[in-house]
């Protein structure tokens, strides 16, 4: 059984003037615990929406979401929100570290909602996973005293501490350089491989995308696998289609 | 890398040893729909205890209290200006009530020393075809039967003498060219009457026992009698003619509050009335009395009068201090109570303001926390505390400077400051459901915003 699993899912919305925008257009997406899926896409293809829907933030239109043979839509807003709090991880492209609290705060925040050891040992986890990913000395330190690649890290450990079933990550490495980026992408790929959690990654460069198992495009709502490059051609970005150029 | 001991585990192998029965009965129970769950003994092997633990909040007051202490912590300008609103309600709550109780202290202090020492006895009045009549009457040794009470410290007695329209003046010729004006008030009076009412001799003296007893034909003027009669002095001794016969003026009263109508009236003794005028009956006894001695005082003075009789007399007596300090403090409180009621809904008001505006602020810090788990419950109960600490501060802060004004006020003028300390607690907590009060609609409406909405940092 597939850990989640989109059928043919739509999400519209009403525009001021009365039409509908149709953001997402018959997404079907199937993916398994432990895979490494990336969606590439330019700004306003509708990433962050699926994205939403995927992590239980939003509820699509029509179509149906499946997680763990629960079908989404029969839970409560209650009972979605504790899923999301169990089951999934975020990454944002702006980290979103809560201002005013420590690495160590931030981190542990995600067990203040959890129950039983991991609730009481907060703390402890919090200082252990940001150990794992590299800030065990900096875990009192402010989000305003780290770098960006720091800030994504602790966001990361953050996103990881629950030992969530899916790792979503919004364009993770937007808001860094480029070595930075590799060096959290990498960070992210490893420990995702080490708790055997899915990893989705949505983004619109095209060398984070390649990192992943399965690569799709998303374009006018439209999700459809992408063409895998021939051997010795990287893909780029050709107007608003990835294509594969030769070296 | 290792992995952290004690997490929840779903992949054996990765966490070697952190597996225990709970956490696997857990694992169990979260996978299975929730109608399956729900359902009495579904699960095989996890204990109800087990599910009763799982389904739990963990995030508990101490927790919530944490967050709020440091939600509110963050912006230490804000929360000055926020809290100044319920320190005002609360510190004008707290002076208010405590300046009414001391001012109260203070007034019941005079009350006693001047209402509360006084006690009138008149006869009872039955309704008659011809009016109002008297049922029943006071002796003329009222002043040696009142006085044996105990508690009892002067007794005086006054009667209005008929002098059936004659003249009263100070000239014996009758001046025709003069507008004829109405005379004063004859009265008579026993020898103690002044002491009892606690009047004021201006000029020569008040009469006595044996003027009484002699049926000496001496007159007392009031203040204002003594003007219309053009009498000033007593010296030279100086008469009043009352249906032609003179009476000399002993003496002239002023400052008798308790009967002002004295002050124009002439007073006479009550035995050279008795002889003189042929009067037939006393029409009141004022006694003064040790503060407290009013309710012996009213319940034996009809037996003293009118032993075979004691419901034909009637005496009114000064109400007990207590109630008189309460009936003031009533008055005083409700007034200022309205003004901090004012104070507080104010004060409220800017909690809700605040917190309002902390909400639209902190729209993205919801989302994320929304997206890391928190139910709609988690961010009401979060808002909520928040507001709650700020009430408590005010409240707390607003008491405390209350007190101290209270104080503060009671040095300067010399008084005793009286202040229900429970009361004080009260207040404080008051603050406290100010805040609930006044946090509840952001709280709800943080609650209410959508977590997408929230993540963009929109209202929704």
């Amino acid at each position: 059984m597939a850990l989640l699993e989109l059928t043919d899912v739509t999400r519209s919305v009403r525009l001021p003037d009365d039409r509908m925008l149709h953001v997402l257009r018959g997404v079907t997406l199937t993916v398994d615990a432990g895979e490494h899926v990336s969606v590439v896409g330019r700004s306003g293809t509708g990433k962050s929406t699926l994205l939403n829907i995927l992590g239980l933030l939003d509820a699509p239109t029509t179509g149906s979401y499946v997680l763990d043979g629960i079908p989404i839509g029969r839970l409560s807003a209650r009972a979605r929100s504790r899923r999301r709090g169990e089951d999934f991880g975020f990454v944002f492209q702006q980290f979103n570290l809560l201002p005013g609290r420590t690495a160590l705060e931030n981190v542990a925040a995600p067990l203040m909602y959890a129950r039983g050891r991991a609730f009481w040992r907060r703390m402890r986890l919090a200082e252990e996973m940001l150990g794992r990913v590299g800030l065990g000395d900096r875990v009192d330190t402010m989000p305003d005293k780290l770098s960006g690649g720091e800030q994504q890290r602790v966001a990361i450990a953050r996103a990881l501490v629950r030992r969530p079933r899916v790792i979503l990550a919004d364009e993770p490495t937007g808001a860094l350089d480029v070595e930075t980026g590799a060096e959290v992408m990498g960070l992210l790929d490893d420990i995702a491989a080490q708790t055997d959690a899915a990893l989705i990654a949505i983004t619109h460069d095209l060398s984070v995308a390649a990192r992943a198992q399965r690569r799709y495009r998303l374009a006018d709502g439209v999700l459809t696998p992408l063409v895998e490059a021939p051997v010795g051609h990287r893909t780029e970005w050709v107007g608003d289609v990835p294509t594969a150029v030769a070296p | 890398m290792s992995a952290p001991a004690g997490q929840r585990t779903r992949r054996p192998g990765l966490l070697p040893g952190t597996r225990t029965a709970l956490g696997r009965a857990a694992g169990r129970l979260r996978r299975l729909p929730r109608s399956v769950r729900a359902a009495p003994g579904a699960v095989r092997g996890v204990p109800a205890s087990v599910r009763a633990a799982l389904s739990g909040d963990r995030f508990g007051p101490r927790d919530l209290l944490a967050e709020a202490a440091h939600g509110v912590g963050s912006r230490p300008g804000r929360l000055l200006l926020t809290i100044i609103g319920t320190v005002l309600g609360i510190g004008s709550l707290v002076v208010t009530l405590g300046l009414a109780q001391t001012a109260a202290g203070q007034i019941a202090q005079q009350f006693d020393a001047a209402a509360s020492t006084r006690v009138v006895v008149e006869p009872s009045t039955s309704r008659g075809q011809g009016g109002e009549r008297a049922t029943g009457r006071i002796p003329w040794d009222v002043e040696d039967r009142l006085g044996r009470i105990a508690g009892v410290d002067q007794v005086g007695a006054l009667g209005a003498v008929d002098i059936g329209g004659a003249r009263v003046a100070t000239v014996l010729v009758n001046d025709p060219s003069v507008t004829p004006t109405t005379p004063p008030a004859v009265v008579a009076a026993t020898p103690g009457l002044l002491d009892a009412l606690s009047g004021r001799v201006v000029t020569g003296r008040w009469f006595d026992a044996g003027h009484d007893a002699r049926a000496d034909r001496v007159v007392v003027l009031g203040a204002r009698a003594a003007t219309r009669l053009g009498i000033h002095r007593v010296d030279r001794q100086p008469a009043v003619l009352i249906d032609e016969r003179p009476y000399t003026v002993i003496g002239i009263v002023d400052d008798v509050a308790r009967r002002s109508d004295l002050l124009d009236a002439v007073v006479l003794p009550l035995g050279t009335a008795r002889a003189d005028f042929r009067v037939a009956s006393l029409e009141q006894a004022h006694v003064r009395i040790a503060v407290g001695a009013g309710p012996v005082v009213g319940e034996q003075a009809p037996l003293a009068l009118a032993p075979n009789a004691p419901e034909t007399i009637q005496a009114q007596v000064p109400p007990p201090p207590s109630a008189v300090r309460e009936g003031v403090q009533g008055d005083v409180n409700a007034i200022f109570l309205a003004l901090a009621a004012v104070a507080l809904l104010v004060g409220g008001l800017g909690i809700a303001n605040v917190t309002l505006l902390s909400v639209r602020e902190r729209m993205g810090e919801i989302g994320l926390r929304r997206a890391l788990g928190a139910t709609t419950r988690h961010i009401v109960q979060q808002f909520l505390a928040e507001s709650a600490v700020i009430g408590l501060l005010g409240g707390l802060i607003g008491a405390a400077l209350g007190v101290g004004v209270v104080v503060a006020v009671s040095v300067a003028r010399a008084w005793t400051p009286i202040l229900d300390t429970g009361l004080v607690v009260v207040c404080a907590l008051l603050g406290l459901v100010t805040g609930l009060l006044a946090g509840a609609y952001p709280a709800l409406r943080a609650a209410r915003t959508e977590p997408i909405a929230a993540l963009r940092g929109t209202p929704g």
